[in-house]
């Protein structure tokens, strides 16, 4: 199981990309098959086992979008 | 399980109208951040602008009012001699604070006045179109300065975190920038800082925030930041400038 | 309480402090600086603030903070100054927030002279800043009647939401006269203001306070000009107020407003004297405008014709004739500037019209 949860309020999210730039491990990438309701391709984890939880994805983010959460 | 990060109460659920990627969103979550953090929220009241950031009354689950253009100093000064004991704080961006409202900016540091301003220079105005502002780069084409900013024609961008440092009343003056992770983790201690300082009675605080306008830049958010790292923090040096 | 001898600036502060007044801003401009000066020495020692602003544009803005942290504020000014408040004003009134504005008139247009004059009736009255709204406006004709009328300011403008400005002329705020300060009592009913902001507490019960006037969709913005009008209607069918002077049988009606009412009030002594008859119509509010006793006066069947007497290019002139409606003949004598009629230039007048 994966250290970290990663949760994305899909439909607040606006494709800026800048988590994904933030990102240290990578993993983190605009959908290439969902649009939210505004049209706008949400950003996705591309695999949680390698987050370090670090929450730069979060801290850049300007839409608020992100929650992480540390697994039992 | 235990909450890394989520979204502060001290940010209402409305979404913002911001452009995707635009700095005013991270500045707003930093600043509703450190109210939460402080404790403060039943005691902050803020004055938000005219421009893009004129909406902020939507978005910070707090008292606000609304200023006309440039006057957010004024409004505050208003509200802090009626609430001495209520915590302050103007957002403005770089066409409300450093053009129209100069002069307001300018005596809220010299009286000292006890209240923080989050001050975000994009180098442009954005609400209306991208036209330039006191803070666009030399060379740095706008909707009004179509050829590039000509430094013989309307001036130097103006360094406001500098020229208020000079003030006696200044207590706490730094500049920042949203530009990286690390940067965006300095910008709200230096908010945090400047909060501070206006609780422990110091002074005037003002945090200048170094951010971007992808779209009046005419670039994605990803290259506006990559823009800002190379063009705008060599001309605007990041750091604290006055702290007393 | 004993008259005494005072100053109409500084009569008109310390009435604004009786009447609750705790917080002006302003910036100096002749011929008004007793005020600001008067309130700088007396506010800090009833626990109020008074701050020097570093322009009138900023004043008027920290009297939009202050007012709409829920104090009783203040700021005054003269002509020039005025029109530098006038974007907050604006925003006051669109923001329904309540504060008190004294204006004593200075000559103009531009920089113009230091004394009295009436030129800004069209700015006090037709709005001044830009959108549909109003202030009350009240214009009082003596120090006694300034300081009678402050604690009805500061009401109105709590009753009503709204900013109340006084506008008199430099000759009230210079001139000394023996004056009486009765107890701050007041006569209506002032809401709480729940809507303030100080600091919101999610568990008060009350809404987060906006304190705001920018109302991006139409329909929104209609809205609020529909309760701004409404509310305009309210004020003009209970606020509306006007002296009526020597009027029963008056074969000429003078309408005056402010120190220049009080000429008029001589020169009807100086007509009595050669048998005739003049009386004269005073608004008190400027906004609104008593249209109706106007009409009713002016258009009496025993009234041959008006005439609208003002330090002016002839401005309350429009409101008067509009009372009128074209039923009268109304005549003007007035010059803009700050030449001030005498009682003679204006029983010569009388005498030329009942020639005509």
């Amino acid at each position: 199981m994966a250290k970290f949860t990663i949760i994305i309020n899909e439909d607040r999210c606006k494709g800026c990309g800048l988590c994904s730039r933030a990102c240290p491990q990578h993993i983190v990438a605009l959908s290439k098959t969902k649009l939210n309701a505004k049209g706008y391709r949400p950003a996705e984890i591309m695999d949680i086992e390698a987050c370090v939880g670090c929450a730069a994805c979060a801290r850049t983010c300007p839409d608020a979008v992100i929650t992480i959460e540390k697994n039992a | 399980m235990a909450t890394i990060f989520k979204k502060t109460p001290v940010l209402t659920d409305t979404i913002m109208h911001y452009c995707p990627g635009c700095g005013h969103g991270i500045v707003h979550r930093l600043v509703a951040e450190v109210i939460d953090e402080l404790g403060i929220a039943d005691r902050a009241i803020g004055v938000v602008p005219v421009g893009c950031a004129v909406f902020g009354y939507k978005y910070f689950n707090i008292d606000v009012m609304e200023a006309a253009h440039g006057r957010a100093p004024a409004v505050a000064t208003g509200i802090k001699r009626v609430h001495p004991d209520s915590i302050v704080f103007t957002y403005q961006g770089d066409g409300d604070l450093a053009s129209i409202g100069a002069a307001e900016i300018v005596h809220a540091a010299h009286r000292g006045e006890k209240i923080t301003t989050i001050f975000i220079n994009n180098a442009i105005y954005g609400m209306t179109g991208g036209q330039m502002a006191p803070t666009t780069l030399v060379g740095q084409k706008t909707t009004t300065s179509p050829y590039g900013r000509d430094k013989d024609h309307c001036g130097s961008p103006i360094r406001v975190a500098e020229m208020l440092a000079t003030i006696n009343g200044a207590a706490y003056i730094e500049r920042t920038a949203v530009n990286s992770t690390a940067n965006i983790i300095k910008t709200k201690r230096a908010i945090k800082n400047a909060f501070a300082a206006q609780m422990e009675r110091k002074g005037f605080s003002l945090v200048e925030v170094l951010s971007n306008c992808p779209t009046n830049w005419g670039m994605s958010a990803v290259e506006s930041m990559e823009w800002l790292e190379q063009n705008m923090i060599p001309y605007y040096p990041l750091g604290v400038k006055k702290e007393v | 309480m004993a008259k005494k001898l005072m100053k109409g600036c500084e009569a008109v502060a310390e009435a604004a402090i009786q009447a609750g007044c705790r917080f002006f801003f302003g910036y100096p401009i002749t011929p008004q600086n007793d005020i600001p000066e008067y309130m700088s020495a007396r506010l800090p020692k009833v626990g109020g603030c008074f701050l020097q602003a570093e322009s009138e544009v900023a004043a008027i803005n920290m009297v939009y903070g202050a007012s709409g942290s829920g104090a009783r504020v203040m700021t005054s000014s003269s002509s020039p100054g005025v029109s530098l408040k006038m974007e907050g004003i604006s925003y006051l009134a669109a923001a329904e927030l309540p504060c008190v504005i004294v204006n004593m008139m200075r000559g103009g247009p531009g920089l113009g002279s230091i004394q009295a004059s009436q030129g800004d009736y069209f700015q006090t009255t037709k709005g001044g800043g830009h959108g549909d709204y109003h202030v009350i406006a009240l214009a009082p004709s003596s120090v006694q009647e300034a300081i009678d009328l402050m604690q009805d300011a500061f009401d109105l403008a709590d009753v009503y939401r709204t900013p109340v400005m006084m506008l008199a002329d430099g000759i009230i705020g210079q001139m000394m006269e023996p004056v009486e300060f009765h107890p701050a009592e007041s006569k209506r009913v002032l809401p709480e203001k729940t809507w303030a902001a100080k600091g919101w507490d999610a568990a008060s019960g009350r809404p987060r306070a906006i304190i705001n006037s920018l109302y991006i969709e139409t329909e929104e913005l209609q809205e609020l000009n529909d309760r701004l009008q409404a509310r305009y209607d309210a004020i003009k069918a209970n606020e509306t107020r006007c002296e009526l002077y020597n009027c029963d049988n008056a074969e000429i009606i003078l309408t005056a407003y402010g120190t220049i009412s009080r000429i008029c009030k001589s020169a009807i002594a100086l007509a009595a004297q050669e048998g005739i008859k003049v009386g004269l119509v005073r608004p008190i509010t400027i906004w609104p405008f008593p249209t109706q006793e106007v009409h009713d006066v002016i258009c009496a069947p025993n009234v041959k014709a008006a005439l609208n007497v003002e330090v002016s290019a002839g401005q309350m002139l429009e409101d008067v004739r509009l009372a009128v409606n074209g039923e009268k003949t109304v005549e003007f004598l007035g010059r803009p500037g700050s030449f001030v009629p005498t009682a003679e230039d204006i029983l010569n007048r009388i005498k030329e019209m009942r020639r005509a």
